[in-house]
């Protein structure tokens, strides 16, 4: 087992990725000798050359229509997005033909791209640089959307990810690239399916259920009510399409109790599915109604304001309590 | 445009309308960088730079051109009276667009591939494609019903311009599987990104220039400058004529008279060698005109006047090769007679199959969402499979 962060993790899986099939190629801004501005793409260049490791011109629906073009000669493309809020360039692209063309050619057409994008807040950064856009890509029928919360799912994820014949948007939580976690890089198989959802964390008396970035708050989270007396059972969803609602309706029928967690907007994001969705599948087994823990419905605020707007281990709190109150 | 044209406007259009039509036109086509090998009349004239394009092109390979331009504009009229008919629920149609078309199509290789957007029904002809495919997306029974790898032809784009960047894609891969200027003419892959006048002011398209140019990418822009984008002029796309922008991308630009197919044989062919070769990108403007409405939901009397109609009736794409041909004796009446009698059973054969295409079984909607099995799809499949069977025996 290594200790790594979750940045560098990512940059492993791309390595032994792109060292299995010759057909991958990476595509971005920045990417070769910078190694991408979160430098997860880092040495790959050095390593892979310029034919794989492609520095791109900076602009995004270039990028994924180009790498559209790419998949359909047989190659497999992996796309960097720098930041969450500039893949709305390539949001035609990414809708209208990645999520499409299997389908408009009756499957002939096969597009297994990769799509990764540093999503989510809590950086201190600039407009446009902390959005959480998942419900508009697992909105979409056709894209597959993952999100990653810790260093062994990143190393395995994208692996599993690239290794997928459907267009795929991969999430990174980015104010955790350089958190370190515990990863066996010598492993040859990866711990769990891609498209399942994971107990973080076993409990009894409410189900946490988050993806990303707010995995690790609803940890912390649990920790401090367990230390109240509170047993709280954490999922990690991991993937948003297809969600894995049998894990979430499997422990909501358990524990009663259901709260999502997640720092999009609350109004029409994952939370609002999930709790749709766990009404119909567990009516009977609900002691409480389903809480939404999210960000406000508002523009990005600026980051002086951003833990405010952020689910913090509070806010988190705050919706278990109104939970267990029922 | 020859002095023979603006002097004899067509019986009852009004001389003046037509004079100021023709004016700015005939500057374009007259200038330098048009190319032309056969004018309006069908008279054969020579290009200093494109003549030896068309060089080894024999008296069939031009009757075939002819033929091809025939037969796909029956075609085209047959879908478009399938339309009327409620048979299709649109169709875009290419009348007058069929020199660009043939001669760009006819000037590919078997191994270049073709992006088209989803008029490029003289194109999916060259390449072999079902024209009872083309019909598939317009009657609703699909999105694009053909296999794009059988014949290097991708499916129709209907999103303006995005196809370009498809293609640019497809040509950078093309470099990486090292099929460019090796110098074998059978390895040695082409793209060409069809396009519009009013694809032009697309990001995707710009975007499309500077990625192709960035990478040196062995690509032809091919735009059908057809001058209407539904009811905008070119002008509100583009100050300055088209092919004048690929020199800002950093890569040549030329314009040739649509309706000579000739002409786009010519500059298509020597423009997809060049970029075999690993010379890069470059874009063709073919200059032509949309006869016809946008598509059959359009109504272009709003917009236009007939008279300019009238004027590029003059230059029609077929009549100049028919001219041609038999000033030139390299055809007789019977052949095309023979061409006439082919198109009309090739219009009978579209009519029949369209009529009997089926439509799709309900839950195939479900199919090829993804490639690999999505358990949401599964479930509301299983679901409208429960619920259709549940009216199972009822009237």
């Amino acid at each position: 087992m290594s200790k790594v962060t979750i940045g560098k993790a990512i940059n492993a899986g791309l390595r032994r990725a792109m060292e299995r099939d010759p057909k991958i190629v990476i595509m971005g801004e920045d990417i070769g000798k910078l190694g991408g501005v979160f430098r997860v793409t880092e040495n790959l260049q050095k390593d892979f050359g310029e034919d794989r490791i492609i520095d791109t011109p900076l602009a995004e629906s270039g990028i994924v229509g180009t790498a559209i073009g790419m998949a359909l000669r047989g190659y497999r493309p992996i796309v960097e997005i720098q930041f969450d809020g500039f893949v709305y360039p390539a949001f035609s692209q990414i809708t209208c033909q990645v999520a499409k063309m299997h389908a408009r050619s009756l499957g002939k057409i096969k597009l297994p791209m990769v799509i990764r994008i540093p999503v989510g807040g809590g950086i201190g950064a600039v407009e446009h640089h902390s959005e959480s856009n998942e419900a508009y890509f697992a909105h979409t029928a056709g894209l597959r959307v993952v999100a990653c919360s810790n260093a062994e799912d990143a190393y395995w994820m994208i692996q599993q990810a690239v290794e997928s014949d459907d267009p795929i948007i991969f999430y990174e939580p980015k104010r955790r690239y350089h958190e370190k976690g515990e990863v066996d890089l010598t492993a040859t198989s990866a711990p769990r399916p891609l498209f399942g959802a994971n107990i973080a964390l076993v409990g009894e008396h409410l189900t946490l259920a988050a993806y990303g970035p707010m995995v690790k708050v609803c940890l912390d989270a649990a920790a401090a009510a367990a230390a109240e007396g509170k047993s709280i059972e954490v999922i990690d969803l991991r993937s948003l399409s297809p969600l894995d609602l049998d894990a979430v309706a499997t422990s909501v029928n358990k524990t009663g109790r259901l709260v999502v967690t997640h720092e999009a907007s609350t109004f029409l994001g994952m939370g609002a599915e999930i709790a749709a969705a766990i009404q119909q599948r567990c009516f009977y087994s609900l002691e409480s109604p389903v809480i939404r823990v999210g960000g406000y419905n508002l523009p990005y605020p600026p980051s002086r304001l951003e833990e405010e707007f952020l689910p913090d281990l509070d806010r988190v709190l705050d919706g278990v309590d109104r939970a267990l109150a029922y | 445009m020859s002095d023979k044209e603006v002097a004899m406007p067509p019986e009852g259009v009004d001389a003046a309308a037509v004079a100021a039509l023709v004016a700015p036109v005939a500057e374009i086509i007259g200038g330098a960088e048009f190319v032309q090998l056969l004018t309006p009349e069908g008279e054969r004239v020579d290009h200093p730079e494109y003549s030896q394009y068309v060089a080894d092109l024999s008296d069939e390979d031009l009757r075939g051109f002819y033929r091809d331009q025939v037969l796909i504009r029956r075609f085209d009229a047959e879908a478009t009276a399938l339309q009327r008919q409620g048979e299709l629920g649109l169709w875009a149609s290419l009348l007058g667009q069929e020199a660009a078309q043939v001669g760009s199509g006819r000037a590919l290789r078997p191994q270049d591939y073709a992006f088209p957007t989803y008029r490029e029904h003289g194109v999916a002809w060259c390449r072999g494609v079902n024209p009872l495919n083309l019909l598939g997306m317009f009657r609703g029974v699909n999105h694009g019903g053909w296999d794009p790898n059988e014949n290097n032809f991708h499916l129709y784009t209907v999103v303006i311009g995005a196809q370009t960047l498809h293609a640019v894609g497809y040509a950078m891969g093309i470099q990486h599987d090292h099929a460019v200027g090796t110098g074998d003419p059978d390895r040695d892959t082409a793209v060409i990104a069809y396009f519009g006048d009013g694809a032009s002011a697309q990001g995707d398209v710009n975007e499309s220039f500077v990625y192709a140019a960035s990478t040196n990418a062995p690509v032809v822009f091919f735009c059908q400058n057809n001058q209407w984008a539904i009811s905008q002029p070119v002008e509100r796309q583009s100050r300055i004529p088209i092919y004048q922008r690929a020199r800002g991308f950093g890569f040549p630009g030329v314009r040739v008279d649509g309706n000579d197919v000739l002409a786009v044989y010519a500059v298509t062919k020597a423009a997809l060698n060049s970029a075999r070769s690993g010379q890069g990108p470059m874009l063709i403007e073919a200059f032509t005109y949309r006869m016809g409405a946008h598509t059959t939901s359009d109504d272009p009397t709003k917009y236009r006047i007939s008279a300019e109609v009238e004027v590029w009736k003059l230059r029609d794409p077929i009549a100049r090769l028919k001219a041609y041909l038999t000033s030139s004796l390299k055809a007789d009446p019977a052949f095309f007679d023979d061409v006439e009698t082919e198109a009309d059973a090739l219009a009978g054969r579209v009519r029949a199959g369209c009529l009997a295409m089926p439509d799709p079984e309900p839950m195939s909607m479900f199919d090829n969402i993804y490639v690999e099995q999505h358990p949401l799809i599964d479930a509301e499949r299983a679901g409208f499979a429960a619920y259709s069977a549940s009216f199972e025996g009822e009237h």
